[in-house]
């Protein structure tokens, strides 16, 4: 009986979570331009998606900042965690406690204090300005994925490599990197998904004519949305529930292994 | 040591980053919260939330964000129990579950809520079609609270899934070999271990409800101000930066409040999720 209960509770929990995914799939196929009719299955506007310039335009650019700035923040992370991981008590707290401030403050605070730092120094606001804060936001995230790996590593295996004569670098890529790989692959995913899913933050940071998929649904909002975006956002779950499935196959690899060896 | 100071150099780019981008604009947000156009420093900016309208929209949202919390907790607990109590095989699957649908874009996840709520929506056609009562809550704060609990409730289900999954069956066995039954094994043994998760889970949900402006736009219609609206406007339609920045500084005296709760009970980071 509550092994029944327990079932239909994760159900409708899990009914809850993917009801917007569903009518989202559903209006995809919808031939009416409304969300409120059903006019008949069509494939028009999977068709139409890749003829929308603008549409096509958000997406690039959406990716392009998300791929970016998870990078970029996993180089200027992992660094800084190597460096976070040798600092005194007081450094390393201070450093953390700046480290945290994106992650717990309000998106709508990071987002004005961003826009007023850019207004006041006259950056031009755009492409870089929307890059330079998802890196901002990102940052924290790699941090923490990858510190946790740095403190667990063993510090003598990268001492000896320098003691048989590797640099400094060719012993990071050799010996440093390998071992925190795990940490550093989920703090680019999770950077890349936060920087995907931001709306607030780029809705302060951006210029007239760049525009994200996030920023530029926004702007449709109040005239009616392209039906073409519900056909995007369906390829574009789709293709990450492919994704995932791929990338969670593979840690379960990996414990395995080292419970061979 | 030469290496040490060497790793330690290494840090500068960070530093540098972080001073740039996370300590100088915040500087600045307290900087025009607490000046006038002319640049003189005044209060105005702050005291600005007693009047009528900015405490409204203040009183609003912290009670939405209370009551969307307080549900997420009360929907995320029995949740993260049953999931910890299939352990095993699918740890990495239910993460999974919880991710997947934040790379549906938010705005339009939002939307389709709108979709399903609306008058004539597709839940009150259910509803029609099987003779029930039918929901009239799109464009009132039980419907940006419904937003809220649907966008935020996996921040609160995976540090709780996280703390409950950690401890350590032996513990839950000697309590039971001890005579308590299931429920004061919850009680007593249980839910004063998940307090870290709770507690993580509570400042994850919180702060984005509080200081949301999308949700309440979409499912609140326009009428409904919460803070976030109200801050918004100021910089993207008012140009009153000077207001805004006075609006924020006195959300983020909220914030800072549940981030010293957080830590005083979370020393450890052991309720982080992600």
């Amino acid at each position: 009986m509550t092994k029944i209960l327990k079932k239909i509770y994760i159900g409708l929990i899990f009914l809850f979570l993917y009801a917007p995914m569903f009518t989202l799939i559903v209006l995809s196929f919808n031939k009416s331009k409304s969300r409120a009719k059903w006019g008949g299955f069509t494939f028009q506007w999977y068709g139409k998606l890749f003829g929308n310039s603008m549409v096509m335009q958000a997406l690039i650019n959406t990716l392009l900042i998300a791929f970016l700035s998870a990078l970029i923040a996993c180089v200027i992370g992992t660094i800084a965690s190597l460096a976070i991981n040798k600092m005194g008590i007081v450094m390393k707290s201070t450093l953390m406690g700046v480290t945290n401030i994106p992650m717990l403050n309000a998106d709508i605070v990071t987002g004005i204090s961003l826009m007023l730092l850019f207004l006041f120094f006259r950056f031009k606001f755009g492409f870089t300005t929307i890059l330079l804060s998802h890196i901002t936001f990102n940052i924290p995230y790699v941090i923490l994925s990858v510190l946790p790996r740095i403190k667990k590593m063993n510090s003598s295996n990268y001492e000896a490599a320098l003691d048989l004569g590797a640099t400094p670098v060719y012993a990071f890529f050799k010996v440093i990197l390998p071992d925190i790989w795990p940490g550093l692959l989920s703090g680019f995913l999770m950077a890349f998904t936060m920087s995907l899913d931001d709306f607030i933050i780029t809705h302060f940071t951006k210029g007239p004519g760049v525009d994200t998929l996030s920023t530029k649904i926004y702007a449709q909002v109040k005239k009616g949305i392209d039906p073409e975006m519900y056909a995007l956002s369906t390829l574009i779950f789709l293709s990450v529930l492919v994704l995932l499935i791929l990338v969670n196959t593979l840690p379960a690899g990996n414990k395995k292994k080292k419970e061979i060896d | 040591m030469k290496s040490n100071k060497f790793v330690k150099m290494l840090s500068i780019p960070y530093v540098l980053w972080a001073v740039a981008f996370i300590i100088i604009p915040l500087l600045m947000v307290f900087y025009y919260g607490f000046s006038n156009k002319e640049g003189k420093f005044t209060f105005t900016n702050i005291l600005s939330i007693f009047q009528a309208v900015h405490f409204k929209s203040l009183y609003l949202a912290l009670l939405l964000a209370l009551i969307s919390t307080v549900i997420c907790i009360l929907l995320a607990y029995p949740l993260a129990l049953i999931l910890s109590s299939m352990k095993g095989k699918n740890d990495h699957l239910i993460v999974f579950i919880f991710i997947l649908p934040m790379w549906m874009n938010f705005l339009l996840r939002t939307l389709a809520w709108q979709t399903l709520l609306e008058n004539d929506g597709v839940i009150n056609n259910v509803l029609q079609f099987l003779h029930l009562p039918t929901l009239h809550i799109i464009n009132t704060p039980a419907a940006i609270v419904f937003g809220m609990i649907y966008n935020f409730l996996p921040f609160m289900v995976l540090p709780l899934y996280n703390v409950i999954n950690k401890i350590d069956q032996n513990t839950i066995n000697a309590a039971r070999d001890l005579g308590a039954n299931y429920w004061q094994t919850l009680f007593h043994v249980i839910f004063p271990l998940s307090i870290p998760g709770i507690i993580s889970g509570i400042t994850m949900v919180f702060v984005p409800s509080l200081t949301t402006f999308v949700v309440s736009e979409m499912l609140g219609g326009s009428k409904i101000l919460l803070i976030g609206n109200v801050i918004e406007q100021e910089f993207t339609q008012n140009s009153n930066w000077h207001l805004g920045s006075g609006l924020s500084i006195v959300l983020m005296i909220f914030i800072i409040i549940s981030m010293v709760i957080t830590s005083v009970f979370d020393k450890e980071g052991e309720g982080n999720a992600l």
